[in-house]
């Protein structure tokens, strides 16, 4: 794995961007209708890997909830299956919890049919460190024993501090550490875009 | 986790004498005489017989600190809200699980301070705890040092070198935790003291009435302008004291039914309504609270016979049908089957007197879990 991606251990120490074949001018990565065609074809890959199948889509609050809702709408609309939506708040199982002051915890609501033995699949904005993941693995496991677990994120930014990779990608986008990412969605945000916000 | 024990409040309602001599201190109830120190709305300077009062950390010197919980009047509307919702939260969190178990407090310890009798505060603490995956240390007066002499500071002092995160606690004497808060690194958590405050119940109770009469609401009070009739013994109810405080934070009206000798003195400063007449309060009435006769404090005689009390002040099958359909019936236990509430109205319709029960272990989860990751106000 590190060789295939050396761009993005070279960029540790808050350096500037990237060799310019990977780099991305700072500001907008994804508008509105570059986020809608990449739902799609995230839908269209979650059935080619479900085959026929249904699964249950947990969104990680906020955004990543709002991303199962429109998931779980344009596989409904490509495949005529129902896939039910949850939301899970992993902030009661955070590894930081006390390092950081607290946030408010939000809504954790699975469907009827609850987790057990269902194909979940995750549904997160960003894929960062990979510990709000982890979080989400292990409150999923209070919650019952899914057949499986897969993970769906609408960008990917690098800098994994636990051995936890994605299913399905909206964008890989090379980042700095110090670098940040911004997903708005029109549903909390009033707008769809993916913004990369450079340090400076 | 050490910083700031010693606040600007401590020295403030600190007497003169030395408070470092531990060998008295089971017995804080120094009658702090604080003439003019009295804000109108708290109550916890209301003398009480057979008690002092060291008062309320909301008293002068500035905010209090959110890093504990001694008084319900330490929560500002903001800070209720959110520890209602919060317990709202974690009860979804657990909700339908077959393990109703959260790791967020794992390796923390919580320790039950009881240095008076109780059943349902102390399991409630202990299951809160444990819920949340934290190690709890059951700790009773009877059958420990206490019963060999020990002061409250030696205990505390005992208590902070094994390093308590949190201790609960509960004792006879109106302001010991917050004497107790001044000896330890570890967040203080009132689990009631003599007749001063009650601030879990209170908040067990606000969470109960808002689940029944603004079901679904959050991110607000949902209580506001509801009118909540508190009956009976409340000159020796810290239940009254802290449901005064905090309903009224939370914009609830408050109406006190009692004998007049079972009113505290300095009543008439508090932000309530005070009648006699139990049919007429209940009319108006959003819930009543019925409060428990408790005879283990009363000395002298307060009223002529349980008989005459229970038929001017007592709940009964008639006086329940007054109330409003949506109604509810709220006691915070134990009840005196028959004295303050018939067992009928207990048991009947729009009595939520077992729902406080389960309520109170929500709502305990919700402060340890504020106060040990980083103060009851911290995420606002």
């Amino acid at each position: 794995m590190a060789p295939a991606r050396p761009e993005t251990t070279s960029t540790d120490a808050a350096s500037p961007a990237p060799p310019a074949a990977d780099a991305r001018t700072p500001g907008r990565l994804l508008a509105g209708p570059d986020i809608a065609r990449t739902v799609d074809r995230m839908a269209h890959q979650i059935l080619e890997r479900t085959t026929g199948r249904t699964a249950v889509l947990v969104g990680i609050p906020t955004r990543g909830v709002h991303l199962a809702h429109r998931l779980s709408g344009r596989l409904r609309t490509f495949s005529g299956q129902a896939f039910p939506v949850g939301e899970l708040d992993i902030t009661l199982y955070r590894d930081d919890l006390r390092r950081r002051p607290p946030r408010s915890l939000g809504q954790t609501t699975l469907p009827d049919g609850g987790v057990e033995d269902a194909t979940v699949i995750l549904v997160d904005d960003v894929l960062y460190s990979g510990r709000t993941v982890r979080a989400a693995l292990d409150a999923l496991r209070d919650h019952g024993r899914p057949a499986q677990v897969q993970l769906a994120v609408l960008v990917d930014r690098g800098h994994r501090r636990l051995p936890i990779r994605a299913d399905y990608v909206g964008k890989n986008v090379p980042t700095a550490l110090a670098d940040d990412v911004v997903v708005r969605l029109a549903e909390v945000d009033g707008v769809d875009e993916v913004e990369l916000v450079r340090a400076p | 986790m050490t910083a700031g024990i010693r606040t600007p409040t401590a020295t403030s309602t600190q007497p003169a004498t030395d408070p470092a001599s531990g060998t008295a201190a089971d017995r804080v109830a120094d009658p702090v005489g604080r003439p003019g120190e009295a804000a109108p709305t708290t109550v916890g300077t209301v003398d009480t017989p057979g008690t002092g009062t060291v008062g309320t950390a909301g008293t002068p010197g500035g905010p209090p600190p959110a890093r504990h919980l001694l008084s319900a009047a330490d929560l500002d509307l903001a800070g209720a809200v959110h520890v209602l919702d919060t317990a709202e939260r974690l009860a979804q969190a657990i909700a339908g699980r077959e393990v109703p178990k959260l790791p967020t407090l794992r390796g923390r310890t919580v320790v039950n301070l009881f240095f008076e009798d109780s059943t349902r505060t102390r399991i409630s603490f202990e299951l809160a705890a444990k819920r949340l995956s934290a190690d709890v240390i059951n700790f009773s007066a009877k059958g420990s040092s206490v019963s060999k002499g020990e002061s409250l500071k030696d205990t505390a002092l005992t208590l902070q070198a094994m390093g308590a995160d949190a201790v609960v606690c509960r004792h006879p004497s109106s302001g010991a935790p917050h004497r107790l808060a001044r000896w330890v690194d570890g967040h203080v958590v009132n689990a009631g003291d003599g007749t001063h405050e009650h601030p879990t119940q209170a908040l067990l109770d606000a969470f109960t009435l808002r689940r029944h009469l603004a079901p679904g609401v959050t991110g607000r009070s949902g209580l506001e302008d509801r009118t909540v009739v508190v009956v009976g013994d409340v000159l020796h109810s810290r239940v009254a004291r802290s449901n005064v405080l905090l309903l009224s934070t939370l914009g609830a009206r408050v109406v006190l039914v009692a004998p007049p000798t079972l009113l505290p003195r300095g009543f008439e400063h508090w932000p309530v309504e005070v009648t006699y007449d139990l049919d007429a309060a209940v009319r108006r009435a959003d819930a009543v609270m019925m409060l428990r006769v408790q005879r283990e404090r009363m000395e002298g005689a307060f009223f002529p016979t349980p008989r005459e009390y229970t038929r001017h002040f007592g709940l009964d099958e008639r006086r329940r049908a007054l109330l409003p359909e949506h109604g509810v019936v709220l006691h915070p236990g134990p009840m005196n089957r028959g004295v303050e509430i018939t067992p009928q109205v207990a048991d009947g319709n729009g009595s939520v007197i077992v729902e406080q029960v389960a309520n109170g272990v929500l709502v305990r989860m919700a402060v340890l879990y504020l106060l040990l990751t980083g103060g009851l106000d911290g995420a606002r």
